[in-house]
């Protein structure tokens, strides 16, 4: 543990841990709260980006509609809150056994194609999720739905920014242990070697579709999770939480931070927030007005990361020894 | 002098490091639209109005100078959340103005709403959720709820004696709230009611045949910006154009116009605020716009600026002085200013109570194609969701 | 019975402008094994350069045919530049480098045409309705469409049926060392398919621009169902994109036409008439996900 504080990447890390931990405490200290509003969706976001990086990064398995789970958790939350019921001990369960179940079913069709057949067909289902979403119309359709948040009677008031934030990320660090775990188990190492060779795997005697489906399940119900929290965050949940934007974005936070490594997911979900944030205000420092056509710096530099920078923020931290 | 010196230096040093409620720190003013991506139109027309108001007023208001915050909401209603909470959070404005969808204004809502320190105006979005019981002292709306514009075009076909309709729209809420709301009025036989997919329909073939096949007296349609487009040429191509009369709301408009062209011509559309209402604040307004941009505003742009002369109003009668939170809800609750849409007063809700106007799409004197006004269709009207707000 | 008729005719048009834009995905996507999102720009672009020189032609004929060379020549240098890269990588660098892209075309656009949306008027010889059947009226410029379209399919399959250029798509699509082996010169068949590609989605662009509008990102959405199309079709296979195209036009119009009053037979009236649209809305992707989970590489792909 000592040890690993010595590599830069291991440096950065606890750095970063260090800081998010103590966010609360210095956004108070320099009375910053825009800054937790950020980090809190950062911490929700790197949720959602570690789990895509067990199938995609770990995996292989690009999946084109990871979002649709932001959405069956928010919607769990949003309708039983709509219906009256409000005690997360309720809500919370219920949303992930919603997240798993879907992934179970959807993750047994797709993974029998592969390629771009995958990307496409976990694209179609995420838009079936998309449109059922806007079709309900008792619960805001499209436009969405204002919600009040989950209650933990006695244990935690998540009105409470800072309460919410530690909550948030508690998850975070339990996501990212279970990750480790995973990435280094005789289950996640079948993962791991069906991606670069999956008919060796075959040969060895792995029911490889068993275990894909096992990891795309878990992987479902930690996107779940994260839907759980962004519903909560906003205290909203309308469709356009898992239209395929957001999945694409999803994509491009693992990817920039480094597919297949623990703490990639983290590091992309900080650049990416960092860059959406911050581009606009410095072109408008180049020349007033250009802060609004940031994409068309963002398209390229989107070209380049994805040429010459496939190793991810993770890469430039030096050399991994695992 | 050494006293002006003094104070020239204490702006620049409350400008510079953004000292919180000094007497002499200009007013703040967020506005959130969609300033980028393919809806970027909309956008640019609000923000023409805003800086056309802000020049009407000489960059001040009840004598202290104001300066507006732009963000871009990309049209995404998580976006426009971060964005608002940005403004009230970390800019601390007195006011936030804009919104064009229902979905974005919703999404930043209670964020903003709740913060207490920061009142929200939108300059068009009208959810009726916002109206009934999620209504907020701190919200004011110089738009319109969804439901009143097709209920405006409702009573007007009553009156007009249009036996049959056929009702178009997309197939998302405000779609359906649309369609909702001239079912409200309209006593005629509705012939079909026909939704269509969203937003990656751009063909309305089928619905054309459909329409040609159950020959109704009249269409009705909702499809604000590109698709208000698509559907328009597609109608006049298909040859119905000369046979069934097009009614819509939010279809044709300003920023659509010189796309649909001379296959608008005749079209009839409602709306509470045309460019030709004959009162003194909008003939300046459109004069000042027209001559600037070179085209006719839109109703998007009419209510931005009717938000900034809603702030303006407020401020002007409290001398600048913002502090008091209930004292600029009563002044702005007043709608005491010179709106382009003539004078209207606010419900309990925050909402106008305003007449709606029938517009015609006509050339003018100079060949342009626009609107011109042709009846009211109703006077002072309250929208339906008002009872269901429990403030007074 | 002519109700039908101009029903199907509606889907066939539609189907036919689809299978244009999916043509040219399915041909890179079989030939150099690449996933281009940027070809929804190519369709945007070839519908802003045909609306720039039909204003400075006067004639829509003449900007029209100017228009296509032009995107010929896009396609080469956007291929050149950046998609020449991508040939080696996989489908998730592809994915993001054309996506990428996709944000830059739109904000490019906004840049050099402003955010308005442009007009392009339906030629004058065209806006007209034509009797298909005597007292069948339909819009002369739609049947056009269907007519190039169709010349555009035939051509086509002549086109990879009969030619040097159509064996080696064909064998590209089937096997990508087999034709380095031939001696052919690769980049350039790769830079001359791209650019083939490009002026199909330029077309498709252009000729949907006087129904439609030609608005920055008028290529997102259709491009994931031209992509929805080529998979149910099998990647790679023209005839799979051709035959898919057709029958998600005509699906596509069944929801529309059809599916209220056929719902109407066993359900209320207002339950119909809110179910259709949700239904049709989902209709291709859950074909395309029962075409996968039936065939999982689509109707004609190479079986792995």
């Amino acid at each position: 543990m000592i040890a690993a504080l010595r590599t830069p990447r291991g440096l950065a890390t606890a750095l970063i841990l260090l800081v998010l931990a103590a966010l609360p405490l210095l956004t108070q200290a320099f009375d910053q709260r825009y800054l937790l509003s950020i980090g809190t969706r950062i911490v929700i976001w790197s949720i959602a980006a570690v789990s895509l990086n067990m199938i995609l990064g770990y995996g292989g398995l690009v999946s084109f509609g990871h979002a649709m789970f932001f959405g069956i958790g928010g919607y769990a939350i949003g309708i039983l809150s709509a219906e009256g019921i409000s005690s997360g001990w309720i809500q919370w369960p219920v949303a992930l056994l919603a997240a798993t179940a879907w992934a179970v079913v959807i993750g047994a069709l797709s993974l029998r194609t592969r390629g771009l057949y995958f990307i496409m067909i976990t694209l179609a289902f995420a838009q079936l999720v998309y449109y059922v979403g806007s079709g309900l119309e008792a619960y805001g359709g499209d436009d969405g739905l204002n919600i009040s948040r989950s209650r933990f009677p006695g244990l935690i008031d998540l009105r409470d920014k800072a309460s919410f934030y530690w909550l948030c990320f508690a998850l975070l660090c339990a996501s990212l242990w279970f990750c480790g775990r995973y990435a280094n188990s005789r289950f996640g190492l079948v993962i791991r070697g069906a991606k670069s060779n999956e008919l060796r795997m075959t040969a060895l005697g792995f029911p490889v579709f068993r275990y894909r489906l096992a990891a795309f399940t878990i992987a479902g119900a930690l996107g779940g999770l994260s839907g759980i929290l962004l519903a909560n965050e906003g205290a909203y949940v309308s469709p356009a939480m898992m239209s395929w934007m957001k999945s694409g974005d999803l994509i491009v936070i693992v990817v920039l931070g480094g597919m297949g490594t623990l703490f990639g997911p983290l590091y992309g979900t900080i650049a990416f927030f960092v860059l959406e944030e911050a581009l606009p205000p410095i072109l408008n420092l180049a020349h007033k007005g250009w802060g609004e056509y940031w994409m068309i710096v963002f398209g390229p530099l989107l070209v380049l990361i994805a040429l010459y920078a496939r190793g991810g923020i993770d890469s430039l931290l030096g050399r991994r020894h695992d | 002098m050494k006293n002006k010196l003094f104070g020239t230096a204490t702006i620049a040093a409350a400008m510079a490091f953004g000292l919180p409620a000094m007497a002499q720190s200009p007013i703040k003013i967020g506005f959130v639209s969609t300033f980028s991506g393919p809806q970027a139109a909309i956008g640019e027309d609000m923000r023409r109005s805003v800086e056309l108001a802000k020049e009407h007023l000489g960059g001040k208001m009840g004598g202290k100078p104001f300066e507006i915050i732009y963000e871009d909401d990309q049209f995404k209603p998580d976006v426009g959340k971060a964005r608002s909470e940005k403004l009230v959070q970390q800019d601390k404005v007195n006011f936030i103005g804009g919104y064009i969808w229902s979905n974005v204004l919703l999404a930043s809502y209670k964020t903003v709403v709740d913060e207490g320190d920061t009142i929200l105006i939108s300059a068009n979005a009208g959810p009726s959720q916002i109206a009934g019981d999620l209504c907020n002292k701190n919200f004011f709306s110089t738009s319109w709820q969804n439901d009143q514009t097709p209920m405006a075009m409702g009573e007007y076909l009553n009156t007009k004696g249009v036996k049959s309709l056929y009702l178009v729209g997309p197939n998302y809420a405000a779609g359906k709230d649309m369609l909702a709301g001239v079912k409200r009025t309209y006593k005629g036989k509705i012939v079909s009611e026909d939704y269509t997919k969203w937003p990656d329909q751009l063909d309305f073939s089928a619905e054309m045949t459909k329409i040609a096949a159950a020959k109704p007296d009249g269409i009705f349609i909702f499809y604000p910006g590109a698709h208000g487009v698509q559907f328009v040429k597609q109608w006049a191509q298909s040859g119905l154009n000369k046979t069934v009369p097009l009614y819509q709301v939010f279809s044709i408009d300003a920023i659509t116009l010189p796309q649909q062209g001379d296959l608008a011509l005749g079209t009839l559309g409602a709306q509470e605020w045309v460019n030709d209402l004959p009162n003194e604040a909008n003939k300046k307004y459109v004069a000042d716009f027209k001559k600037k941009h070179g085209t006719y505003p839109s109703y998007y742009g009419a209510q931005s600026y009717d938000a900034i002369m809603l702030m303006a109003s407020a401020a002007e009668a409290l001398k600048g002085d913002l502090s008091n939170k209930d004292k600029v809800r009563a002044e702005m609750k007043k709608a005491n200013f010179k709106s382009v849409r003539g004078d209207f007063k606010f419900g309990n809700n925050n909402f106008p109570i305003e007449n709606f106007y029938i517009q015609e799409t006509v050339k003018d004197p100079q060949g342009m194609v626009t609107v011109k006004t042709i009846a009211t269709a109703v006077k002072d009207a309250v929208d339906p969701f008002a009872a269901k707000c429990p403030m007074k | 019975m002519e109700y039908l008729l101009l029903q199907v005719l509606n889907g066939v048009q539609l189907g036919l402008l689809m299978f244009l834009l999916a043509a040219g995905l399915t041909l890179t996507l079989g030939i150099m094994d690449l996933v281009n999102l940027a070809h929804g720009s190519l369709y945007m672009m070839g519908a802003y350069i045909a609306w720039t020189l039909i204003g400075v032609t006067d004639s829509f004929v003449l900007g029209a045919l100017l228009a296509l060379p032009a995107t010929f020549l896009l396609g080469v240098v956007v291929e050149a530049v950046v998609i020449r890269k991508l040939y080696a990588r996989d489908h998730l660098t592809q994915v993001l480098a054309t996506f990428g892209l996709i944000l830059f075309f739109n904000e490019l656009v906004r840049a050099l045409w402003g955010p308005a949306g442009k007009s392009i008027a339906v030629p004058g010889f065209l806006n007209r309705t034509i009797e298909i059947l005597p007292g069948v009226p339909y819009p002369a410029y739609r049947f056009a469409i269907i007519l190039v379209g169709a010349l555009v399919a035939i051509l086509l399959a002549w086109l990879v049926a009969r030619t040097r250029l159509g064996m080696l798509i064909r064998a590209g699509a089937s096997n990508r060392r087999m034709i380095g082996a031939l001696g052919v010169n690769i980049e350039l068949l790769f830079s001359l398919v791209f650019g083939l590609g490009a002026v199909f989605a330029g077309l498709a662009g252009l000729m949907s621009a006087p129904i439609a509008s030609v608005r920055i990102g008028m290529g997102d959405d259709i491009l994931i169902l031209a992509l929805v199309i080529i998979v149910i079709g099998g990647i790679g296979s023209i005839k799979g994109a051709f035959i898919a195209a057709m029958v998600v036009g005509q699906i596509d119009i069944v929801g529309r036409a059809f599916l209220p009053d056929i719902l109407k037979t066993f359900m209320s009236s207002s339950a119909a008439s809110s179910a259709a649209p949700a239904i049709s809305q989902v209709m291709v992707y859950v074909l395309m996900a029962v075409v996968l989970v039936w065939r999982p590489t689509g109707l004609f792909g190479q079986r792995t």
